[in-house]
């Protein structure tokens, strides 16, 4: 295939089907704990990081990943103090993390650079960067295997859980730490905007159709590789910029899942009278 | 005999205001134990002491003869949450996934569990005669389903003593039957002990043990002449 003859085009290939493997996974856990914005949260406090970093002199996936793991501990603890208004310490932490970045990105020197994290460039990251992903997936996916059922005792129901004695706090750190780590390593790629609906989207997909938790999180990552793949082609072939084409065809499927079940189950009911 | 519940002249208060004080009891093997009162009263409050997830104003409670705060054989105990249909009802597992979850400490470090695992879950929700369910999406099924499939997950890692907070809450009365039926039968055969915060005092007077009234800041166990005081007033006065 012409597409996959630049080597531009297979690193963004590798690096974006490595991220569609391992963002589900954690979107799974965020949007079963009812907290789906956490993304939207930790990404926008991850442009706060960019743009330390690019005053610094820092890598700013770096930096990113420093205001992410913040940003993220931020959240935790603040769930903690107010666990019945759990969605509110999103809302604080992401007012605080754009507040913060729109006053650094003032001092920032290169602002195309800063840009490129709003909507990312997956077609124009280093061999360093796609280094980051791979390890990235390798530790995410790792960690994920290994707390499996105790992320997914946590996830359904943590009170319990914690009486059945999994660690719970223990784990949620952990889960912290690589969702920040994530959505930081993302962000370069298919932007600081568009991350959040990278784990949400296949999800919320995978979710009409899963008979199980087991289906549920193997479509997710399924329809996750499928969007990107599909994004990748038609922003090459179409000239899009391909972070917001992944998220856009992601967004058009869910739309028709959704209609489709609507119509099937009208036409059910219809029969059934 | 040694309770394997043991609560001395607890106190707890949130904020400034007192919810009891000075309240003691102990539960022994084999018992089957109601607590009543009414709203507001503080039984959950009590049994989130219990279970060490509040700390009290003064007093201490002990299980299997250890102060709570230093307790760590959480497998010995069942607890079945006041509206634990809640936490699962949208969430998409199946029942044999949410019930295999709570053999946490039995699949050790394995990630996935074992096929010896998915059969102990198969049990317990035979035992709950939800075993048809088993590989239903938990969120179609109906509230009391839901209840029967919490129990078979509180069942499956085969506990000694067993917290229950009013489980019979938004339950049709088919289900209540046989969930008091299931835990008489628990209680019977197997000498599971059992804790359980309810208003069917009428039930709980006919196959529990002992009954407890938690009211005004106080605990007593009611005699037999007290519950029938109280169920010849709720029998006059059913809205109070």
């Amino acid at each position: 295939m012409a597409i996959l003859e630049y080597d531009f085009m297979r690193r963004a290939f590798a690096a974006g089907i490595l991220l569609a493997v391992i963002i589900p996974c954690i979107g799974m856990i965020v949007v079963l704990k009812r907290l789906s914005m956490i993304g939207d949260a930790l990404s926008h406090s991850s442009l706060a990081g960019v743009a330390a970093g690019l005053i610094l002199g820092v890598n700013p996936i770096l930096g990113a990943a420093a205001a992410c793991i913040a940003a993220a501990l931020g959240i935790e603890a603040i769930r903690k103090k107010i666990p019945k208004y759990s969605e509110m310490s999103i809302a604080i932490i992401m007012s605080a993390g754009i507040g913060l970045a729109g006053v650094l990105s003032g001092f920032v020197k290169n602002a195309a650079n800063f840009n490129s994290f709003l909507f990312g460039s997956i077609v124009a990251i280093s061999d360093f960067e796609l280094s980051l992903v791979v390890g990235v997936s390798c530790a995410v996916t790792l960690a994920f295997i290994l707390l499996y059922k105790e992320l997914f005792y946590i996830a359904m129901d943590e009170r319990a859980a914690r009486i059945a004695g999994v660690p719970t706090q223990a784990v949620n750190f952990v889960f912290t730490i690589l969702t920040a780590v994530t959505v930081s390593v993302a962000a370069r790629t298919v932007g600081a905007l568009i991350v959040s609906s990278m784990m949400v989207v296949p999800v919320a997909c995978a979710m009409q159709f899963g008979k199980s938790y087991k289906q549920t999180l193997i479509y997710s990552v399924c329809f996750a590789v499928l969007f990107t793949a599909a994004g990748l082609f038609l922003a090459y072939y179409a000239r899009l910029k391909p972070g917001g084409t992944i998220v856009l065809l992601g967004i058009l499927c869910l739309m028709l899942i959704l209609a489709f079940k609507g119509a099937a189950a009208a036409i059910s009911a219809r029969i059934k009278r | 005999m040694s309770g394997i519940v043991r609560v001395d002249n607890l106190s707890f208060q949130y904020g400034d205001e007192p919810i009891f004080s000075q309240i003691g009891f102990s539960v022994y093997p084999g018992e089957s134990v109601a607590v009543i009162g009414s709203n507001g009263a503080g039984k959950s409050t009590l049994l989130r002491l219990i279970l060490g997830e509040l700390t009290p104003l003064t007093g201490s409670v002990r299980l299997f003869g250890q102060e709570v705060r230093h307790f760590r054989e959480w497998t010995k105990i069942g607890y079945l949450a006041q509206n634990g249909t809640q936490a699962v009802s949208g969430f998409p597992a199946t029942a044999e996934e949410i019930v295999t979850a709570n053999l946490y400490s039995r699949i050790g470090f394995r990630p996935f569990p074992k096929k010896e695992h998915r059969e102990k879950a198969r049990t317990a929700l035979r035992q709950v005669g939800m075993e048809d369910y088993a590989k239903r999406i938990v969120g179609a099924l109906s509230g009391g389903q839901q209840q029967r499939v919490m129990l078979a997950r509180v069942l499956v890692s085969d506990p000694e003593l067993l917290f229950l907070d009013e489980p019979t809450v938004g339950v049709d009365a088919e289900t209540v039957m046989s969930l008091f039926d299931l835990l008489t039968r628990l209680n019977r055969e197997n000498g599971l002990t059992v804790v359980m915060i309810t208003h069917d005092l009428a039930r709980a007077s006919e196959r529990m043990s002992r009954v407890l009234c938690l009211e005004d800041g106080t605990l007593v166990e009611l005699d037999k002449a007290q519950i029938d005081k109280e169920l010849t007033h709720k029998h006059k006065h059913p809205g109070v």
